[in-house]
């Protein structure tokens, strides 16, 4: 079961960075949004697999009894996932404004900053 | 030992805040607040700071969990010293972006996200949990985006999506560096992972985690080979913005990059040779930029990178004396990093441009402030008795000691050419005579505002020059201050027995 | 995407939608639920009514910019974090509940408090987020 979702890992980090590369800013957004899901992948991977129970102490016990799901990479996901999507809404509409501005979508052709001013 | 005034800073920092995104139209109201605000931050800061001179590492447990369980909050000597200067830098550029960032973009809720950002900073230093370092760094990104292309011009939006792309894949690669950690140690206090660390069995998975966090940190603190984010974006926004990014934003990573070599990842030695070599590269590539460069500001953006490099390279020594000298040096570049963006927003207002080719005669026309702002170019050179010049002391002595010739050298090289070329600006911008050339019609120049405005663009940079001045006649206490600093990352086991109360 | 349909079900689900983010809201503490995806639930209620009904009207029915949710519920957030800190001399963010809980709500603490200000900053957000980007197309 680790090894599929390691390759499934493998796939999201490598197609995230390959669009990132690309010359489109809608492609960099699409990369930036892959990368994150594999980074929440990778997350939930490392915190080890388990046939377990939920970590809900039951009401009549006093701790947490037999094997239990790891609580803390679940609560890590979580904020990686509100962190990322408040960046995805920010980059959208950045990538917006500028395209309305600069007129293209190219990458390449954005280097008024280069210049000496 | 637990007490409550190290948290204070995020208090009043949060508190502000959300006062300001209340009042979203009235921007004198804000403009007010927003000064009272930094004031008060100021206080409180100078408060813990002498509270933990005085009484040791404190540390806040928040929810009452006790220590590797909850997130808690270490006020040891280093993350104090920050918060400090942080506070004296973002009153510093808080008083100048009342004046000098136009109403047009002070009406997009600037204050409110100012407020937010020195809430990331302050709380990336007072941390001792490292996801809870991740969530204050990404706070610190969020108000920096927001902050870099308030007003939307074109060349704004352009080093926007620059920025924002690098720094989003920083974050990422931080969050992998974190994941891989986790699994190996199985826990997330700072303090229990440098106790765990030592027992886990596969050291290559060590290695590739510690190498992850030195790109994620690396690409935030703009080290060779991955700063090329900065020249392309740190001009663009208004000067009270370059001012607080350039201070405070690299010198983030540079923090971050100390407490995890220093606490998790002791002297490495594969590391070490990794991080003198990019030291040294990135001393060498910043100074090289800065040489060719005709724009002040890029001046400026070239040198953050060619100093950051000097504190790499002093982390890499890891010998007490290189720390201390690592820890005045960053004592040092902030405020001076910070006046000298203010500098180059104060000769735009005077001037309408910031190209040396088109600049001159600001020593004939203006002695007085030609004085005021000589004081931080002569101390980023490291004239003596001025504040650059008592860390570089340290530095070389801890390379020749460690027989790190290339480093020494490398020193030597980046402090040549800082000479060099300060020496140009100064000549190009305050001793040749004005050229002739047509001024703006439309521009408020410096020449006509009223006596109260300029005082409020000149109080900021006297402010800074001030305490560089402290800084620099005042060498003694700070070295002192340093060594003690220093002796405290190199021994973790004050901080670990103050965080898990042994 | 105004048919008849989708404009009477979107009349009828936006108070059970609300009423839904309400629920998952308070049961947060005990079952899945909490205080983010009862904002998020609550945000696609309005962004149904905007899609049916067009962005004007769904605007009338706010009667004020969705982006004044956001500072009220920072407040309220920051509020119940520092109140254990100023009440009782516990650090900050400690949960300070009451003895008795209460029949419908559950027991009544600072971090209920905390998820309401979480629930309505996230209203905003994904509100000013969605009706910023859909006014501009």
């Amino acid at each position: 079961m680790e090894i599929i979702l390691a390759i499934i890992t493998g796939v999201l980090y490598a197609s995230g960075i390959y669009m990132i590369l690309r010359r489109s800013m809608v492609k960099l957004i699409l990369g930036i949004i892959l990368l994150g899901n594999g980074v929440n992948l990778l997350i939930f991977l490392l915190g080890r697999i388990t046939k377990g129970q939920p970590p809900i102490i039951d009401s009549t016990e006093k701790a947490l009894e037999g094997i239990y799901a790891d609580p803390i990479p679940q609560a890590l996901i979580l904020t990686a996932i509100v962190i990322s999507f408040g960046l995805q809404a920010f980059a959208i509409i950045l990538v917006k404004r500028a395209y309305k501005v600069l007129k293209t979508d190219d990458l390449d052709q954005l280097n008024t900053t280069d210049e000496d001013s | 030992m637990t007490n409550d005034i190290i948290i204070l800073p995020l208090v009043v920092h949060l508190f502000f805040s959300i006062l300001l995104m209340l009042f979203w139209n009235k921007v004198n109201f804000q403009k007010v607040v927003s000064m009272v605000g930094n004031a008060i931050a100021l206080c409180v800061a100078i408060w813990a700071f002498i509270h933990v001179y005085n009484n040791g590492t404190q540390i806040v447990e928040s929810g009452n969990w006790p220590a590797p369980f909850g997130i808690v909050f270490v006020g040891d000597m280093l993350a104090v010293t920050l918060v400090l200067l942080t506070a004296i830098a973002g009153f510093a550029v808080s008083v100048f972006s009342t004046i000098s960032v136009i109403k047009a973009r002070l009406r997009f809720g600037y204050f409110s996200v100012f407020h937010f950002l020195l809430l990331g900073l302050n709380g990336a230093f007072l941390t001792g949990d490292i996801f809870n370092l991740y969530v204050w760094f990404e706070i610190i990104i969020i108000s920096s985006f927001v902050l870099i292309s308030i007003g939307g011009e074109k060349n704004q939006l352009e080093g926007a999506v620059k920025y924002f792309a690098l720094n989003f894949f920083a974050s990422m690669i931080f969050l992998t560096a974190l994941g891989v950690l986790y699994g190996l140690v199985g826990t997330l206090n700072m303090a229990d992972i440098s106790l765990k660390i030592a027992e886990v069995k596969d050291t290559t998975l060590v290695e590739i985690s510690a190498v992850l966090f030195l790109v994620g940190f690396g690409i935030k603190s703009a080290i060779f080979p991955l700063y090329f984010w900065l020249p392309a974006s740190y001009h663009t926004p208004p000067s009270a913005v370059s001012a607080i990014f350039a201070g405070l934003l690299t010198k983030v990573g540079v923090y971050a990059l100390i407490r995890v070599f220093t606490l998790i990842y002791g002297g490495d030695s594969f590391l070490t040779t990794l991080l003198l070599f990019l030291a040294i590269m990135t001393i060498f590539s910043g100074g090289i930029g800065a040489i060719i460069q005709n724009n002040i500001k890029k001046v400026f953006m070239y040198f953050i990178i060619c100093h950051i490099g000097f504190m790499i390279g002093g982390l890499a020594l890891f010998t007490e004396v290189a720390m201390a000298g690592v820890i005045f040096y960053l004592i040092h570049d902030i405020i001076i990093k910070t006046n000298l963006f203010l500098i180059s927003g104060l000769i735009y207002r005077i001037k309408a441009t910031t190209n040396m080719k088109k600049l001159g005669g600001l020593y004939a026309h203006y002695p007085k402030l030609s004085l005021l702002i000589a004081i931080p170019l002569f101390s980023l050179v490291g004239i003596p008795p001025l504040s650059g010049y008592w860390p570089k002391i340290s530095l070389i002595l801890a390379s020749f000691n460690a027989q790190e010739y290339w480093f020494f050298g490398a020193l030597i090289f980046g402090s040549l050419i800082t000479l060099i070329v300060i020496a140009k600006l100064w000549s190009e911008v305050f001793w040749k005579d004005q050229p002739k050339i047509n001024f703006p019609k439309k521009f408020i120049y410096f020449d006509q505002l009223r006596l109260g405005q300029k005082f409020t663009f000149v109080f900021p940079v006297a402010f800074l020059t001030f305490v560089t001045l402290y800084i620099g006649f005042g060498a003694e206490h700070i070295q002192q201050l340093s060594q003690r600093i220093a002796m405290e990352l190199m021994n973790n086991e004050l901080y670990i027995n103050a965080v898990l109360k042994r | 995407m105004r048919t008849i349909i989708l404009k009477s079900a979107s009349s009828y689900l936006l108070p059970v939608l609300l009423l839904f983010s309400v629920f998952i809201l308070l049961r947060g503490h005990y079952l899945p639920g909490g205080g983010f995806v009862g904002g998020l639930v609550a945000a696609i209620a309005f962004v149904l009514d905007a899609f049916s009904n067009g962005l004007d009207k769904t605007k009338g029915i706010l009667k004020f910019h969705p982006g004044f949710f956001m500072p009220v519920g920072l407040m309220i957030a920051f509020l119940s974090g520092i109140s254990p800190m100023l009440l009782a001399g516990l650090p900050l963010m400690t949960g300070i509940w009451a003895d008795n809980p209460i029949p419908v709500i559950g027991a009544i603490g600072s971090p209920l408090f905390f998820d309401i200000g979480v629930y309505l900053v996230v209203i905003g957000a994904s509100l000013t987020i969605i009706f910023t980007i859909s006014e501009s197309v």
